[in-house]
């Protein structure tokens, strides 16, 4: 960790030695992202020129920005969450009831989103912290409750036509100067969803929380090591616990952006959530040992998947297998990296 | 004084039939057992009746529970030494268990989705998927054995991509058999009433019964599990343990694959297997194997399968939905890890112990 700051002398390959893991995974997401990106632009062209393709991209995967915020978290600290996707689908499920069939109000709604991701959040982690059992297995018995209760709220999809839901879901914020033409010469002003904002403002504060206070470092101290962690004072259990019930928090708050991306309630909804979360967790240099990552590499991560699933069904591979297979080959690809990356330190 | 000796011998054998590893999985059974027997003599009530074909077969909900629990089971033999080995779970099998019963069938087909006539013996389509199936396999197990990937990740790419590639090996078509000769293996096979899925699990647990006696692969996998590093130490080659233990997994897919398949004459890419793995590392669990690997017994796993099915069943028949389903059995995982938390142990060493002194006093 500290070999950052030793005089990087003489060239390139030197230079990338003496970066940290964080710095160096964050590097080869920023390039390969960047390199994708302007890929698309020059082969395909088309929609991938125009700004608003790029807000596109943020506000179908806005409520991924923060799913994949949490996990981060929580994978730092050395754990995993994969009951994400489930607890997404239980809260667009349970808000949509509530507001369509009981006629709620909104901010009520946000409420319930919120308590249902913190009752996850606080009860897989008292099992992962306090009795100690594998974070995995909690989590995948949390997504099958998630995904069960989600079906036993109501089956069948459905969707949302309360009056006060429908004016947030469709006010958007306009972005200036950077709208396009479109072909009957009308301008048209470059959008993204409240979403986004949310997903955004998420970024931000979790980024300032990792980097700059006391709880942060000490999620990156116990996912390092935890017996040296232990040493340094750290309440490890506590940290733990945090981590789990800042994810499911956050869960919650993924849940309720998805449900205001889609506006509808469906057992299917977010179907392999927690695995494009994992994914561009993993794409934006987060380590699965623990200890190692950054949010705005998350953010990239999530933007890289969502570029290459574009990219995948821009290019004419159309039919469902391909974007499952070209996820699970990425996802492969940069686990490959990161194994890589961790023997380099052992030489 | 005598007395209290009694006392005491009762119970050991009190402890000793608690300690027992078959003692969490005879006592679910023991639990649903009774469950049904109040809720609903009739459940074990067994029957005789002709099936569409005219041969004589055995219904029942303990027969369903044979029938369909031998998938399990089979799962739960290469479950129980992946657990043992790598100390994580596999939980790519559904997608494994679609993409085996895919290249089965397109094996079968030859490239005609409704075939007159099988274009090839089943027996040589099995041996083909098993091979696929074992590839994947070694996959996972590379991913583990020299990445160093924890097992759940690494088979989280499996699990992703498995059901779009077994969609892509058949074109995404959903090819039919009309071939009686493949029904027998998840149907019955005429003249016998007891369906043919338990008998192939019978095989299987038989072969690995017998693989564990005769060979060293049961030593060896619980000395990788229990201590990598020391097990390298003596000699043992960990990495390639683990990968054979993928393998042998990889292997139980193909089975089962081959049994799904027999059962519908067809495919579902998306629905079939869905949710097995959740079963088979449940029946792990239940068979009281530690989930973090070393020390397993494999008889009690595959107990713990029929447990798990008995349950299902059980659920199915107070009309719970196949939807809500995992619901419920998260809520049973969860109680089983609570359960076996060392924790909790110690916890309730201390609460016994503090009965016990105060009953002296």
């Amino acid at each position: 960790m500290s070999n950052n700051k030793t005089k990087a002398s003489g060239g390139f390959l030197d230079k990338l030695n003496n970066l940290t893991d964080t710095n160096l995974l964050l590097t080869i997401t920023v390039v390969i992202f960047f390199l994708m990106y302007i890929g698309a632009m020059i082969f395909q062209g088309g929609g991938f020129l125009k700004a608003q393709q790029f807000f596109n991209l943020l506000n179908t995967n806005a409520a991924l920005i923060v799913l994949a915020c949490g996990l981060s978290l929580v994978m730092i600290t050395g754990g995993i969450d994969i009951s994400v996707g489930g607890v997404t689908a239980l809260v667009s499920m349970c808000c949509a009831v509530y507001l369509d069939h009981m006629g709620g109000n909104v901010f009520v709604s946000v409420l319930v989103a919120l308590a249902i991701g913190l009752a996850f959040g606080a009860f897989q982690g008292f099992l992962v912290a306090y009795l100690d059992i594998q974070p995995f297995i909690v989590t995948l018995a949390g997504m099958f409750f998630a995904r069960g209760m989600t079906t036993i709220v109501n089956t069948k999809p459905f969707n949302v036509a309360n009056e006060a839901f429908t004016k947030l879901k469709m006010t958007r914020v306009i972005i200036p100067g950077l709208g396009s033409v479109n072909r009957k010469g009308d301008y048209i002003d470059a959008y993204v969803e409240i979403g986004v904002v949310v997903a955004l403002l998420v970024v931000v504060v979790m980024f300032c929380l990792l980097r700059w206070t006391k709880l942060g470092r000490s999620f990156y101290a116990v996912g390092g090591n935890r017996q040296s962690a232990l040493m340094l004072g750290i309440n490890v259990k506590r940290t733990r616990f945090l981590s789990h019930l800042l994810c499911g928090l956050l869960a919650g708050i993924g849940g309720y952006v998805y449900f205001l991306h889609v506006g509808s309630g469906s057992p299917s909804h977010a179907m392999g959530a927690e695995m494009d979360a994992i994914a561009s967790s993993i794409i934006g240099g987060t380590m699965l040992t623990g200890g190692v990552g950054n949010i705005a590499g998350t953010l990239l991560g999530v933007m890289s998947l969502g570029t290459i699933l574009q990219i995948v069904s821009a290019a004419g591979l159309g039919e469902a297998w391909w974007v499952g297979i070209t996820r699970a080959a990425m996802l492969c690809l940069f686990l490959i990296v990161q194994s890589l990356v961790m023997s380099r330190k052992k030489k | 004084m005598q007395k209290n000796e009694v006392k005491k011998s009762n119970e050991n054998i009190l402890m000793r039939m608690v300690r027992n590893q078959m003692f969490i999985p005879l006592l679910a059974l023991a639990v649903l057992a009774i469950f049904n027997l109040i809720a609903d003599p009739s459940v074990f009530k067994i029957t005789l009746s002709e099936n569409s074909a005219g041969n004589p077969v055995l219904s029942g909900l303990l027969i369903t529970v044979l029938d369909n629990g031998s998938e399990l089971a089979i799962l739960a033999i290469g479950m129980t030494l992946v657990t043992a080995a790598s100390g994580g779970q596999d939980i790519s099998v559904g997608a494994a268990v679609a993409i085996a019963g895919s290249v089965l069938l397109r094996m079968l087909c030859g490239g005609n989705s409704r075939p007159e006539e099988l274009a090839m013996p089943i027996i040589v389509a099995f041996l083909i998927s098993c091979v696929v199936a074992m590839l994947f396999g070694a996959f996972n197990g590379v991913l583990v054995a020299y990445f160093k990937i924890q097992p759940m990740i690494a088979t989280l790419i499996l699990y992703t991509a498995g059901r779009s590639i077994a969609a892509w090996i058949n074109n995404n078509e959903l090819p039919v058999i009309t071939d009686p000769g493949l029904s027998y293996f998840g149907g019955f096979i005429p003249g016998i009433p007891i369906p043919t899925p338990f008998f192939i699990a019978m095989i299987c647990v038989l072969i690995m019964f017998l693989v564990l006696k005769f060979t060293n692969l049961g030593l060896y996998t619980q000395a990788v599990g229990i201590n990598e590093n020391s097990s390298r130490l003596n000699g043992l080659n960990p990495q390639i343990i683990k990968i054979i233990s993928f393998v042998i997994l990889g292997l139980c897919v193909a089975v089962v694959g081959l049994i799904k398949v027999s059962r519908v004459q067809s495919i579902n890419y998306s629905v079939i297997a869905k949710d097995i793995e959740m079963d088979a590392i449940l029946a792990v669990a239940l068979g009281g194997n530690a989930l973090s690997g070393g020390k397993f017994n494999m008889a009690a796993s595959i107990f713990g399968a029929y447990v798990i099915q008995f349950l299902t069943q059980t659920l199915y028949k107070f009309k719970v939905s196949a939807d809500a389903l995992p619901a419920y059995k998260a809520v049973v995982v969860i109680i089983l890890v609570v359960i076996s938390a060392p924790t909790v142990k110690e916890w309730f060493g201390k609460m016994t112990k503090k009965f016990k002194v105060k009953e002296v006093a």
